[in-house]
């Protein structure tokens, strides 16, 4: 797997971004040892990195989180440790951005550091079933204000497009054209194409660059129904 | 059927009340209900329709009863500490008869409490939304789905009645995301011409609306029609789902998210052999008092599961009229009882009266 020293997942809200970077810092961590994943959301209170911290330091992947996601306090902070992510050169890191230009507003603060060590790459993570970016019009809305909230331009795109429980092999299918049209909109590759792993030998020669992915953040009760398995 | 689409609750239910014809959104800003307001500052403008963020939610009511006044479809949206400085305000709507959708995505409580998952408002919602003799229809939905087709069934209901509606969500219903159809069928128009104050054109006499009645004689015979109106409700428009009732002994009791793990946990006892089920009210107000006064023959126990210290308990001892045991299955402050301690108190029902 090809990959530069920093990833950066952003995208429209509930594009699936956060589950991407866990399935990418997992896949890192294959071949890096170092990796770190730095949670910079401040808008989403729910469904957070933070469901799946235990898992990711068993796995040797540390997690750069607010200490209050996920708590009762509403204060949308980000420890001074993400800096980490810029100043030490030693590791991989993937960053997970928050919804919207909202969310990438507190990208902006990284991003003078991250364009002059220039080894990055800045992937928007699109769905095509989310109501609000159904097109490529409409998704190229939302590119532009998150680029001019945090001050830097993608450089990839990655096709998540998903209807959650109900995705069949046709819901991905489906989105090919919608991903391809920003593709030619903007330039930018399709680095991947997410799709659940059950999926993935029925699809792997059918769309741009497919890569499975496991669903990690989940709804709290399909999680406690796994803890529940596994006693 | 039409495509669907994957959406967080809270944007399902904005976009239903639009869907419903909802062109009028005030509110004020709360975790974790904030993704609703956000949706409808994106979507508004586009459609001709009003959002303003009011400077606070005792204004945002009072816009909301302005609104409603002229029979227009208007939304206001909070979560629990939010809603409790909007109940001077739905107190009036209710005593000036006007229909509004009034959501709650409840939080931990009481005071400031957390911003974590919660029903600790039932009481709030079901029995003392605000000051005065009167009912909210009050409507709790258990998947994304159910936020819209009750967003869409709440702004019918209240117009239906002439009252304030309550959508009474909670956080994890707000903030999970499932693929939903947006297809609700046509809005049913209502005769407004006899209340909303809308311009008269010089043709008719004025409508006024108002909740000060300076006659207690006329005060009295305005709750008594509402009463009257209750009633009908009672009797007409009570809703809930029956899960796997059929040769159940344990009735489970529970709605929204603790009707989701609920459901999880009756599977896994079935599995062991425990004939258990669940009725799931869908309307909290009014509250399906027939089916589970009729399961109280059948059953041996209930288990009522909620996220606050035994609220809705209440209301199944009063329709049962206590006639099996009713056990609280219940976690507070934020968290979600698990499949687990479900499982446990089914165990625990199935040992009532010695009968294993």
């Amino acid at each position: 797997m090809e990959s530069k020293r920093i990833t950066v997942f952003a995208g429209h809200y509930g594009s699936g971004k956060t589950n991407i970077a866990v399935n990418y810092a997992l896949k890192l961590r294959e071949k890096f040892d170092k990796v770190n994943i730095a949670d910079l959301d401040i808008v989403n209170p729910y469904f957070r990195s933070k469901d799946s911290e235990k898992y990711l330091e068993e796995k040797g992947i540390h997690l750069i989180s607010s200490e209050y996601a996920n708590s009762n306090v509403d204060v949308p902070a980000i420890p001074a440790e993400a800096y980490a992510i810029i100043d030490d050169l030693s590791l991989r890191a993937v960053i997970d951005v928050g919804g919207d230009d909202r969310g990438a507003l507190a990208l902006g603060r990284y991003v003078p550091a991250i364009l002059e060590q220039n080894d990055y790459e800045f992937l928007l993570v699109v769905n095509k079933y989310r109501p609000l970016t159904p097109n490529c019009a409409a998704t190229l809305e939302v590119m532009r204000e998150i680029e001019t909230a945090c001050g830097m331009k993608f450089t990839g795109i990655v096709n998540n497009s998903n209807l959650g429980d109900e995705t069949d092999e046709e819901t991905v299918l489906a989105s090919v054209d919608y991903a391809n049209e920003i593709s030619s909109a903007t330039g930018l590759p399709i680095r991947m194409t997410t799709v659940k792993e059950e999926l993935y030998d029925k699809l792997k020669d059918k769309v741009n660059n497919c890569t499975p992915i496991k669903l990690y953040v989940k709804q709290s009760w399909a999680k406690q129904e796994e803890d529940l398995w596994q006693k | 059927m039409a495509e669907k689409v994957l959406m967080k609750g809270n944007e399902a239910l904005a976009e239903a009340a639009i869907m419903a014809g909802c062109r009028h959104y005030f509110g004020y800003p709360i975790t974790p209900q904030t993704e609703i307001a956000a949706y409808m500052a994106k979507r508004m403008p586009l459609i001709g329709g009003t959002f303003l963020q009011a400077e606070s939610e005792i204004a945002a009511i009072n816009m909301i009863y302005g609104a409603a006044a002229t029979g227009k479809r208007a939304m206001t949206s909070s979560s629990s500490p939010g809603i409790a400085l909007k109940s001077e305000g739905i107190s009036y709507l209710a005593g000036s008869d006007l229909p509004a959708l009034i959501i709650n995505v409840q939080r931990g409580g009481p005071g400031l409490g957390g911003i974590q998952p919660s029903q600790s408002d039932y009481f709030q919602a079901t029995k003392s939304a605000g000051h005065g003799d009167f009912h909210l229809i009050v409507l709790a939905p258990a998947s994304v789905q159910e936020m819209v087709n009750l967003t869409f069934k709440g702004f019918d209901l209240a117009e239906k009645y002439r009252m304030p509606a309550m959508l009474l969500s909670d956080g994890t219903m707000g903030q999970m995301m499932e693929p939903v159809s947006l297809d609700m069928g046509e809005i049913t128009e209502y005769d407004k011409s006899g209340w909303a104050a809308c311009g008269t054109n010089c043709e008719r006499p004025h409508n006024v609306v108002n909740s000060l009645f300076i006659d207690p004689e006329e005060l009295e015979k305005y709750n008594i029609e509402r009463y009257e109106r209750y009633a009908k409700i009672e009797e007409t428009e009570v809703m809930y789902d029956e899960y796997r009732m059929d040769d159940a002994e344990i009735c489970i009791v529970a709605y929204g998210v603790a009707a989701r793990v609920s459901q999880n946990a009756i599977d896994k006892a079935r599995e062991k052999g425990i004939k258990v089920g669940m009725i799931r009210p869908i309307t909290l107000w009014p509250f399906p008092k027939a089916v589970l006064n009729a399961a109280a023959d059948k059953v041996k126990a209930f288990i009522s599961v909620e996220l606050s210290m035994g609220q809705m308990i209440e209301d199944i001892e009063l329709a049962t009229r206590c006639k099996k045991p009713v056990l609280l299955c219940n976690r507070v402050g934020g968290m979600i009882p698990t499949t687990e301690d479900v499982l446990n108190s089914i165990d625990k029902a199935n040992s009532v009266g010695g009968d294993k």
